[in-house]
């Protein structure tokens, strides 16, 4: 199996992204965001960055490459795909995902370790952990507000497709732990076309190699481990 | 096919926190000017042929609804003028 890692101009975070899935034996390739994605692709990553420079919107421009469609429909078709950062802006303006995310509350870029509790253990983004259990995983974002409408957010919560909320080291969710003004402190959420389909803020391949410190974000990589 | 000019306004829903607008608010207020709140938004300005106002009014709205607005958190209008 192969997860392709797609490369947008001005994506960052793509390589790292790729050593840390290899790092779980997870085999995965770059793949340009001109290019189709190779004909034996397991699995999707939209990663970290700073897509066509954030113009118009973060992930606005990238969310109409060529190769979006063709993650679409792998998506349609059953095929994992998490967005990450820039790649859950993408997610989120390419509509695999809803919502979206917006200039940090603070109207600064915020980079720093966070706690997010899972909300869901029913994902195979989240399977490795249990219901409540707390990360802490880093964020780099300038635009990582969570909005979306009062009535869909709470379509979202009822139908268990929030995945990770920032919290406290305890779990609690609280507005001091929002580091962006998140709505409801959301940090990721499932897509329509069901759970395989993921986007999160927070930085999961930034907190794989135990090189690194934290390695919390194994368990969410591992959810393109083949059952 | 006449000349036309669209101009796409995009601008946060009612109730979206915008913090950008905030920030410069604070900032007009260092600066010593009075006011009682300030919202900001984005002006595209589109020239375009097409055979009336509404073919390029339809065009536009478009691109708003495609990519220059997000419905999730933007209201958007399309102004066009004869060029």
């Amino acid at each position: 199996m192969t997860v392709a890692v797609i490369q947008f101009g001005g994506s960052n975070c793509d390589r790292d992204t790729v050593q840390a899935l290899e790092s779980l034996r997870i085999d995965a390739e770059l793949v340009w965001h001109e290019d189709s994605l190779p004909e034996h692709t397991d699995g999707v990553v939209l990663p970290g960055g700073f897509s066509y420079g954030d113009y118009l919107r973060a992930g606005a421009m990238a969310a109409h490459s060529p190769i979006m469609e063709e993650v679409r429909e792998a998506a349609e078709a059953g095929t994992p795909v998490l967005g990450i950062c820039n790649g859950a802006q993408v997610g989120c303006e390419s509509s695999l995902t809803p919502g979206a995310f917006t200039t940090n509350e603070s109207a600064r870029f915020q980079c720093e370790h966070v706690h997010v509790r899972v909300e869901n253990a029913d994902t195979p983004w989240t399977r490795q952990f249990e219901d409540g259990e707390v990360l802490e995983l880093p964020i780099a974002h300038g635009e990582g507000r969570f909005e979306i409408e009062d009535d869909r957010l709470e379509a979202l919560e009822d139908d268990g497709r929030v995945l990770f909320r920032y919290c406290e080291a305890d779990g609690t969710v609280t507005p001091e732990a929002n580091p962006n003004g998140s709505k409801h402190s959301v940090a990721g959420v499932t897509g329509a076309a069901g759970d395989h389909v993921a986007v999160l803020m927070p930085h999961p391949e930034r907190s794989t190699l135990p090189d690194i410190g934290s390695t919390d974000g194994q368990g969410v990589l591992e959810g393109f481990r083949a059952d | 096919m006449t000349g036309y000019t669209a101009t796409v306004t995009v601008r946060l829903k009612g109730g979206v926190l915008d913090p950008e607008a905030e920030t410069t608010q604070q900032a007009l207020e260092r600066l010593g000017f009075e006011l009682a709140d300030l919202r900001s938004a984005d002006r595209f300005e589109i020239d375009l042929g097409a055979e009336s106002a509404d073919a390029a009014a339809d065009r536009a709205d478009e691109m708003a609804e495609r990519l220059l607005a997000n419905p999730t958190i933007h209201d958007y209008e399309v102004d066009v003028t004869e060029r």
